[in-house]
């Protein structure tokens, strides 16, 4: 597919938005499984950037890389909502700033 | 000289040391029924192996020694050191008087030390001493004899402090071992100087062999530095053997069980210094210096020493500044260059204060710790043994002739008379007046005179059993005999112990060593003339005219007072030295330890509480917060970078 | 040029709704939207596989497992949305200087050395695969380490519950 009229500059400038949209909800939601989307979001915005540099680059690792982020963005999905059954099981809620057990 | 190697040496030292770890052992287990066996036992036959290796050294022709190398040491750059033992005439000696006196004391503890629960401890330190001091005697080295100097040096603050639950024994063992460690640090400067000189030399040794052997070549490199070694080392001598002026802790010392004071306090371990002198006597005869000092100190130790014990009440007292001032008239022997007559009256001193302390032990045992002799009095009848015992070394100390110490006294005041030394000679010949006195008033107010003592405690006295008279009665023939060793003007044998010695000892250069015949009968008779007014003085005093001692006590009240009070010496000290230590460590306790010190960590500590309370409300605990602080840093990170871009 | 606006206006859609909506199944809808929009992208950036793998890994089964928990826990609208006001400020403004400044940089004319021509069969499947089975081989086979690590760490936490 030729795409020439795509220059990287918007691939990326989409990418930096999603990545802060990201790093504000982390922040910003209570809610540790929307935290967690969040998480995702910002994955994906980095997943952008790597297939617009490697693209840009000439260079497949930028795409490989993707693919291995796939995977372990796959398996801390598994483990992260195990995680988060657990302590929803103890906890009765899902609201992050109850988790605070380690506050100085 | 030929050298003959032998393995027996070592098991001479080893045999006390395993007892000590038997009687470790033993106390653990039957809280001291082994410990009877064992302490006794181990020194026993250390003393037949002394026995054995003495025979073989005499069946070897004159001058020769028995050497044992055990191992290498210490080897390190210049210096190597060897554990290594040997046995000379002076060491032969020393040896049969340590192993042989030491099995005597033993064996009497068994009885004096009958009711006591701690046996096991009690022989554990004696037969460490008894090691550590065959180790001081048998070293061949400088650096190995300290081992010893140290190790008995410890054993007597142990054993002094024996009683630990009394206060006072407590503090009698560390003042014993405070003066020992100023005598030390001279001891060790010492060495570090001898050995630099030595380096210098290129004969980088401590053997005493070698030093004896090097001592000319020394005094030619450089003539101040035997003489700085010398003192130094003298120094470290006045520490041990209790010499003028270290020998304050002495009188202390016999706060530990009697024994000690024996074995420990005046046979053996107070002598080392004047061993050491001896053993050291080629690099003495090089500073005629020294000398002079150290003949100065023996008498003056001498004279000083007796005259506090005319006085004196408590009869162990009595006999512990009677040691300080006969180990004066050793250290005199030494300093007059008559170095085989101090070590004769050392090895004579050994027997009749020997005997002393224990008849004066038994005393204590049978009177139940009572040794004030106002308190005593009249003991003769019960106790018939101790009180000859006690007359016998009282007739020896004195210089009766016939026993002991008329020889050997007698050796030191003429050779002291002879050399020139005549201030010395007189302030000794004074003391053996005064020594005279003092013991036979200390014999009269025991053993004869009214009864004194506790009513109660006089109807249980009894005889002491076999166990303790025994060894008595031994030191008793030692005392009377063992001054047929030497004697003078070449009567029958003649000097048999100074030719015997002769081969390891140096002669002062131009010393020329005998009188006419009537130069020293005439000294023989005036020492023989005061020993002998000295005695019937105190008959004077104590027995026929009991009143006389109060009226020339209220008539010099203030001479009285002094020697009552040990010329203050402690209460001089203790102002000068004590108080003044004691307030500087005072200051740097409160001010430098607890003020600046401890304030300075404490504040860190505090600084350090307190900014860590602030910092942890930073640990919410929140994970979002630390996201926020973690999307803080990128956000600065990236804006820096776009600033840098855009060229700001 | 007009398929990327519209990518990025869903994409950007989808996310707002994942941040800021009430009710956790919109959020996983509106990040499957946004997941779409990436793989769209994917495949106009040259990276077919990617673009088929992002729709089956992310979308079909990432957000089905956020969903499931979902119901799981049968999880009402949140009552409280926000952080405290602090939080949600310092958030929201330093979320915006990293996004500026990362739009603002990203968006920087790219000054390497860029190669004018691609190969003529780059982001083919072929190429992806080559490479992942040659060069990157070891990390390929621990990624299935950490697979089966996952899968076991999630059984385990799982089955603690009762």
């Amino acid at each position: 597919m030729d795409l020439a009229g795509l220059p990287p500059e918007y691939p990326l400038g989409l990418a930096a938005a999603l990545f802060a949209i990201g790093a504000f909800g982390v922040v910003f939601r209570r809610s540790v499984i929307v935290v967690l989307m969040c998480i995702e979001l910002m994955l994906n915005a980095v997943n952008i950037t790597f297939v617009a540099f490697g693209r840009e680059l000439g260079d497949m690792a930028g795409q490989v890389m993707v693919f291995f982020v796939m995977t372990v963005a796959a398996a801390e999905v598994a483990v992260g909502l195990a995680i988060l059954l657990v302590a929803f099981s103890r906890r009765k809620t899902l609201d992050g700033d109850e988790f605070a057990s380690l506050r100085g | 000289m030929p050298e003959v190697q032998t393995d027996i040496l070592r098991w001479i030292v080893l045999l006390p040391l395993a007892g000590v770890v038997l009687n470790v052992a033993a106390a653990v287990t039957d809280r001291g029924k082994l410990a009877r066996l064992i302490g006794p036992a181990s020194i026993l036959s250390a003393f037949v192996l002394a026995v054995i290796a003495v025979a073989q050294l005499a069946a070897l022709p004159s001058g020769a020694a028995l050497v044992d190398d055990v191992y290498r040491w210490i080897d390190a750059g210049k210096l190597s050191v060897d554990l290594t033992f040997r046995v000379d005439a002076l060491t032969a000696m020393m040896l049969l008087i340590i192993t042989g006196i030491g099995s005597l004391i033993h064996i009497y503890s068994l009885g004096y030390m009958d009711h006591e629960n701690d046996v096991a401890r009690f022989f554990a330190y004696m037969n460490l001493f008894v090691a550590s001091m065959l180790v001081l005697v048998l070293a061949d080295s400088l650096v190995l004899l300290f081992v010893g100097w140290e190790g008995v040096g410890a054993c007597s603050y142990l054993l002094i402090g024996f009683w630990y639950t009394e206060p006072a024994n407590v503090d009698a063992g560390q003042k014993a071992m405070i003066a020992n460690r100023l005598g030390d640090a001279a001891f060790l400067i010492g060495m570090f100087v001898l050995f630099w000189g030595m380096a210098d030399l290129g004969l980088p040794s401590l053997k005493i062999g070698v030093i004896n052997i090097a001592a000319p070549l020394l005094a030619a490199q450089s003539p101040w530095l035997p003489t700085l070694v010398c003192l130094l080392l003298l120094v470290g001598a006045t520490g041990k053997s209790a010499q003028i002026p270290l020998y304050i802790w002495l009188p202390d010392a016999m706060a530990g069980p009697t024994p000690v004071s024996a074995l420990i306090h005046a046979a053996t371990m107070v002598t080392a210094g004047v061993y050491m002198m001896a053993r050291l006597s080629f690099l003495y005869v090089q500073t005629p210096v020294a000398l002079e000092i150290v003949a100065l100190i023996g008498a003056a130790t001498c004279f000083f020493a007796a005259t506090i014990a005319l006085v004196q009440d408590d009869l162990k007292k009595v006999l512990a500044y009677s040691t300080v001032s006969q180990i004066g008239y050793m250290v005199l022997g030494i300093g007059v260059g008559a170095f085989s007559a101090g070590l004769f009256h050392l090895l004579t001193h050994a027997f009749f204060k020997a005997l002393l302390f224990l008849a004066a032990g038994a005393v204590m045992h049978a009177m139940h710790g009572e040794i004030r002799m106002s308190k005593l009095g009249g003991l003769a009848k019960k106790m018939p043994i101790t009180s000859k015992a006690f007359f016998i070394g009282s007739l020896a100390i004195a210089g009766v002739p016939g026993l002991s110490a008329f020889f050997s006294k007698d050796m030191v005041l003429e050779a002291a008379f002879v050399g020139g030394h005549h201030l010395a000679w007189l302030l000794a010949l004074v003391a053996a007046g005064f020594t005279a006195f003092y013991i036979f008033r200390s014999y009269f107010l025991t053993f004869h005179t009214e009864e004194r003592g506790d009513p109660e405690k006089m109807a249980h006295l009894h005889e002491m059993p076999a166990v303790m008279t025994v060894p008595l009665m031994i030191l008793a023939l030692g005392a009377i005999g063992i001054g047929w060793l030497g004697l003078p003007g070449g009567l029958l044998w003649g000097d048999a112990l100074g030719g015997w010695l002769a081969p390891v000892l140096a002669k002062v250069p131009g010393h020329h060593g005998h009188p006419s015949t009537a130069t020293m009968l005439g000294l023989m008779g005036i020492t023989t003339a005061m020993a002998l007014s000295g005695i019937g003085v105190a008959w004077l005093f104590y027995i026929r005219s009991p009143e006389l001692p109060d009226r020339l006590a209220s008539r010099c009240a203030g001479l009285h007072r002094t020697l009552l009070n040990k010329y203050w010496i402690d209460e001089i000290y203790d102002a000068l030295v004590v108080r003044p230590y004691a307030a500087w460590s005072r200051f740097a306790w409160r001010v430098i330890d607890s003020t600046i010190i401890d304030g300075t960590i404490n504040g860190l500590a505090t600084s350090v509480s307190f900014s860590a309370a602030l910092w942890r409300r930073l640990q919410s605990g929140d994970v979002q917060h630390y996201a926020l602080a973690t999307l803080a840093g990128a956000a600065l990170l990236v804006g820096g970078a776009w600033a840098l871009a855009a060229g700001f | 040029m007009i398929a990327f606006w519209i990518v990025a206006l869903f994409a950007l859609v989808g996310a707002l709704v994942v941040v800021l909506h009430r009710n956790p199944v919109y959020s996983a809808l509106g990040l499957v939207l946004t997941l779409f929009q990436v793989a769209v992208l994917f495949a106009l950036l040259d990276a077919p596989l990617l673009a088929l793998l992002q729709v089956m890994v992310y979308a079909g089964a990432i957000v089905v497992l956020f969903l499931f928990v979902i119901m799981l826990l049968s999880l009402e609208p949140e009552k409280r949305l926000a952080a405290p006001f602090p939080v949600a400020v310092a958030g929201l403004v330093l979320a915006a200087t990293l996004g500026f400044g990362l739009v603002v940089s990203g968006t920087l004319p790219l000054r390497s050395g860029v190669p004018s021509r691609l190969p003529a069969d780059f982001g083919s499947p072929e190429s992806l695969a080559t490479n992942l089975f040659t060069k990157h081989q070891l990390p390929f086979e621990l990624t299935s380490v950490l697979l089966l690590v996952a899968v076991v760490g999630a059984v385990v936490l799982a089955r603690r519950r009762s």
